[in-house]
């Protein structure tokens, strides 16, 4: 009738000892993601109030370019869904097809990044770098700090296939798996706010 | 002790992502990238669509953000309300609250103060 040997329904919970150290350190992980939210709620709040106070400067319709927003998304997306392939083979064990899917990840988010970067560098060629008026400066805040969090991200996937290449598809590597996971999807999750308010926003 | 009461899970609760049914979640990927796919290309419509109503939209974007966002949550993070799932799910939840906060709190205050600031003419004239 119970699942766990050695803890019947009888024990109450406080006494059943602690939980089992992937159930911790992925709660512990999520705790971490919904304060990063946060942090990126603090840089919404700015972006939100300060959106309108271009300085006679470039203004959101004039600066972006809705393709290569979409573009943006569907890789960022692309690469959510190869991130949890690359989940799933690693819980089945399949080594390469887990660094395979990596791999994958690693190239999307990559691509991201570098259309990420050619936006932030037109557009400071233009004129309209973070220092031109108080709605790029949040503008740049708001969207860097997401950019810098992929740029993590793919520091981590390296990292992550280089330890199942060393370690082999050890507990420990799974957890940082684990890990890196939640970390992937919850930067989708930012972006789907910063692409609405930002990008399509700004047309309204 | 009841003998019907089927406990499979961990009686302390699941972490996001640490429960192991593959073919599920295999499902569950697929799902997830077609529902956000479609509601990324409707954000994208709504917004540079003249057929909608024009103060609507935004409504709209905001609605197709926060589904958005809740398919990612359970389909890709697999957070649900599940019994097993409650730390995680107050933890959203809590965090969900944090956010509003900040971001309504800050946006409400700074338009009282901007609605309050002495219009600029005036305050040139004061400093004179």
């Amino acid at each position: 009738m119970n699942a766990l040997p050695g803890t019947p329904d009888s024990v109450p919970l406080s006494l059943r000892g602690p939980a089992p150290t992937r159930v911790v350190i992925a709660f512990g992980f999520w705790l971490f993601l919904l304060s990063d939210i946060i942090i990126f709620g603090a840089l919404f709040a700015a972006y939100a109030v300060l959106s309108g106070q271009t300085d006679g400067g470039p203004s959101g319709p004039d600066l972006f370019d809705r393709g290569r927003v979409l573009l943006e998304t569907g890789i960022l997306l692309a690469s959510s869904f190869t991130c949890g392939m690359a989940m799933l083979a690693a819980s089945a064990k399949q080594r390469s097809k887990m660094i395979v899917w990596l791999l994958g990840t690693f190239a999307l988010g990559g691509a991201f990044l570098g259309i990420e970067v050619i936006e932030f560098s037109e557009m400071i060629s233009q004129g309209a770098g973070p220092s031109r008026s108080a709605f790029l400066s949040s503008f740049f805040a708001l969207v860097g700090t997401h950019g810098l969090h992929v740029f993590v991200g793919l520091l981590w996937i390296v990292l992550m296939i280089a330890q199942a290449l060393t370690m082999g598809m050890h507990e420990r590597v799974q957890n940082r798996l684990l890990c890196f996971a939640l970390f992937w999807h919850a930067l989708d999750i930012v972006w789907v706010g910063v692409f609405t308010i930002v990008y399509l926003g700004a047309h309204l | 002790m009841s003998t019907d009461h089927q406990q499979t899970e961990d009686p302390q609760g699941e972490a996001p992502g640490t429960s192991e049914k593959p073919g599920h979640k295999l499902r569950s990927y697929v799902i997830g990238i077609g529902l956000a796919g479609i509601l990324t290309l409707m954000s994208f419509w709504v917004a540079r669509t003249d057929t909608i109503y024009g103060p609507g939209v935004p409504v709209l974007l905001g609605v197709l953000a926060i589904a958005q966002m809740g398919v990612h949550l359970v389909f890709f993070l697999h957070i649900s309300s599940a019994p097993d799932q409650a730390n995680n799910f107050l933890s959203l939840a809590f965090g969900i609250f944090v956010v509003g906060l900040v971001v309504f709190g800050s946006m409400l205050i700074m338009a009282n103060l901007n609605d309050q600031m002495m219009p600029m003419e005036k305050l040139m004239e004061m400093q004179r």
